[in-house]
């Protein structure tokens, strides 16, 4: 017991001394947690819109307002020429046309149907759908709106009708944010627990400072638990910081038991420790062992739901992310502080990462010996 | 030059010795590729719902049948009572829950008002709202089979036409984009270790002490690896061209020279960072944090910069990869030629020369 605090006041001291460690572990965490949120933002507002209004009609005008008032659309240029709408399109100055043709009002009355041409720039796949659905939707509105005016109806003596109301659960004002911080959270924990955990193993292998170390008395077990506690510790130290930068920054609400957070982020951080170990008992380098790590971190960030949902990848992919442990601290960790929940709805999660604990680290620990 | 030969010739033995770090290399862009190509997608499809239907008649099942049909939705478990709703958003997989009232069809035709509410789960706001909206188009399909062919009158039809990307692939996006990050690592992450390496190990002073010149030995050390960032750019050049069908409409020449630029951007600042550090992890950390993670988020890659608050729209300026991926952009999907790209080629080169000279005077500060 005693060698190992001596080893974990060896390592502290050299972690510490480093210089430039000091602001990777305090400054760095708090820039990025500021500047991912505000970056890692999918909402998309402030499109840009031309509007070809070639009618110019009380109703015309009344689509563009209610258009532009939406606050999805800022109006880039009005004009009656389609040519230079076009023109604004190509050169990325307008993110979609409308186009409202001549006699759009008349033709409603008299023909009761009308085309709308819409354009949209769809080089920014997703973007273009968005724009699209928004788009549509208040166009849809309106004619809904305009045609009740019409038949001077209110909604009450409407045709039948299934009146679909919507809620938004767990975060009604559609904060990205509230979604976002909790999963950068846990790629900070990430990177402390598995990058520099292995690179300092490494570092020993390479400087040849192992070898002295394997001829003192410290037993492999020491040696392990002194090289990888102080990075558990730093890194559930860097999660309450984080949580705390959330706290204050962005407000992030924290609707269940924080202590779940903390248990769950205790025994993920094993896992990634147990990574860090295992990729340093087959690499030689820090080079080696920093390039093999962030190979499998961003196959497992990027597959890990924090982006993208795994619902929309495709069954092969859903099927992986059942071996990714950071696809479940992911989820839990939004799971209990997005919508509070409890012991019994992380309990699965929570058994699934106790097993990769053990096995993870039983193949480092099995490998280790014998490669030393 | 001789000397020069012989030293680029032993890095690149150093190099083809690690085969382990050749083939993440090597699989890295093509594993990449495949990712984004198909894993990551914001469409949905088969989302989990939970039904609380308490009318039970024909038409509430039909249309929680006509919601499954379209292949949105799955259900996976179906309500007694209102209580059971937050139970099962707990359970973190449910998007949503459709509520349906009783005597759902009764409703419909004699009241001519049917109240049905879909309750989302919003802590992912995107996937909450599209999934609103897509239960909602159903729905009101749905609602037209109900009351028969009618002719409503005053309808607006919308014609929408998406230009330039009709079928919506985000392959336009994430080519340039994982090409620009593979660049990015290979050239200024891996050269900023492999300098800081041999400073740690000591063996810098070994070099410096030998005839070849500082500069000369800088060279030698990256010359291998802007010949390992372009053989892996012509790689997901040539992927995303036979896989993806992503087209190069530009000169073929223009734009490997860009990549080249964009190599030398980025060998520059790896060299930069070698200067400031000395061991191997802070080197890793910096580049990580200061030039990967940025490059990921700040230059219009995976999120757009449109959202973004005006500050860091502003900062975006400064990331290389944000030129570069306009860049390529406009060379393979608009096919511009040089005049078109001439004021973020400049930017590029300007800022590969500030670089350069910076790192070099770090460097010699050093030597004296």
């Amino acid at each position: 017991m005693r060698t190992i605090f001596f080893i974990l006041q060896k390592e502290f001291l050299q972690i510490f001394r480093n210089r430039a460690m000091l602001p990777i572990i305090f400054v760095v965490p708090v820039v990025q947690l500021l500047v991912l949120s505000f970056a890692a933002n999918y909402e998309i507002k402030n499109l840009s819109v031309d509007i070809v209004d070639q009618d110019n009609s009380t109703w015309s005008r009344q689509l563009r307002d209610k258009l532009l008032a939406s606050g999805y659309f800022s109006l880039n240029r009005q004009t009656f020429n389609p040519k230079e709408a076009y023109k604004d399109l190509e050169a990325n100055k307008a993110d979609l046309v409308l186009t409202i043709p001549r006699h759009f009002e008349r033709d409603l009355v008299r023909e009761n149907e009308v085309k709308l041409q819409m354009l949209v720039n769809a080089i920014n796949g997703s973007k273009a759908g968005l724009a699209n659905g928004y788009a549509t939707s208040i166009i849809n509105s309106f004619n809904r709106q305009i045609r009740l005016d019409w038949l001077a109806m209110d909604e009450d003596n409407a045709p039948e009708h299934i009146a679909v109301s919507s809620r938004y659960w767990f975060n009604p004002d559609m904060n990205y944010k509230f979604f976002m911080v909790p999963g950068i959270l846990v790629v900070l924990v990430t990177l402390i627990g598995a990058f520099l955990s292995g690179m300092n193993i490494v570092k020993e292998k390479e400087m040849g400072t192992i070898e002295q170390l394997n001829v003192t008395p410290i037993r492999k077990h020491h040696f392990i638990i002194g090289k990888l506690l102080p990075f558990w510790i730093i890194a559930l130290f860097e999660l309450s910081f984080g949580l705390v930068v959330g706290k204050l920054v962005f407000n992030i609400p924290i609707v269940g038991s924080i202590g779940y957070v903390f248990l769950f982020a205790a025994i993920y951080l094993v896992v990634m420790l147990g990574m860090g170990l295992l990729v340093s008992t087959f690499t030689e380098t820090q080079q080696q062992s920093m390039f093999i790590t962030w190979f499998f971190m961003i196959i497992f960030i990027l597959m890990s739901g924090l982006f993208t949902p795994v619902e929309s990848m495709p069954g092969w992919a859903q099927q992986l992310t059942l071996i990714n442990p950071i696809a479940y601290f992911v989820k839990v960790i939004r799971m209990v502080m997005l919508k509070g929940s409890g012991w019994a709805d992380i309990r699965y999660y929570l058994g699934m990462m106790l097993v990769f604990a053990v096995v993870i680290n039983s193949i480092a620990v099995w490998n280790y010996r014998k490669t030393v | 030059m001789r000397q020069f030969i012989v030293f680029v010739r032993k890095e690149f033995y150093h190099i083809f010795r690690d085969k382990r770090t050749l083939l993440i290399l090597f699989g890295m862009p093509v594993v990449l590729i495949v990712l984004f190509g198909f894993a990551i997608t914001n469409e949905i499809h088969h989302v989990q719902i939970a039904v609380l239907d308490n009318a039970r008649d024909t038409y509430s099942q039909q249309m929680i049948r006509k919601m499954t049909s379209s292949g949105y939705f799955t259900v996976k478990q179906n309500l007694r009572s209102a209580d059971e709703i937050e139970v099962a958003f707990h359970k973190g997989d449910i998007k949503l829950v459709v509520v349906i009232p009783d005597h759902f069809g009764d409703k419909f035709y004699h009241q001519k008002k049917a109240p049905v509410q879909l309750l989302a789960d919003a802590s992912d706001p995107n996937t909450g709202t599209t999934v609103i909206n897509y239960a909602t188009a159903i729905i009101g399909q749905y609602q037209q089979e109900m009351t028969g062919k009618l002719e409503l009158p005053l309808t607006i039809n919308t014609e929408v036409r998406m230009e330039y990307n009709p079928s919506l692939k985000g392959v336009f996006l994430f080519v340039p984009g994982v090409m620009t990050l593979i660049l990015m690592l290979v050239s200024a992450m891996m050269t900023s270790i492999t300098i800081t390496r041999e400073k740690e190990l000591g063996t810098m002073e070994i070099l410096l002490v030998s005839p070849l010149r500082p500069v000369l030995i800088i060279a030698g050390k990256v010359v291998p690896y802007i010949a390992l960032s372009f053989i892996i750019a012509c790689i997901i050049l040539v992927m995303g061209f036979f896989i993806f069908g992503m087209p190069i409409k530009g000169n073929l020449l223009l734009l490997l020279g860009e990549c080249g630029l964009f190599g030398l951007t980025a060998l520059s600042l790896g060299i930069l960072i070698s200067s400031v550090t000395n061991s191997q992890q802070t080197a890793m950390m910096i580049s990580m944090m200061g030039l990967l993670l940025p490059t990921i988020l700040l230059s219009g890659f995976v999120f757009p910069v449109e959202s973004m608050p005006r500050p860091l729209q502003i900062f975006s300026n400064i990331i290389p990869a944000k030129w570069f991926i306009i860049i390529l952009k406009d060379v393979m999907l608009k096919g511009a030629g040089l005049r078109q790209i001439l004021l973020p080629t400049v930017i590029l080169g300007g800022m590969t020369l500030f670089f350069l000279v910076l790192s070099v005077r770090n460097f010699k500060t050093r030597l004296s």
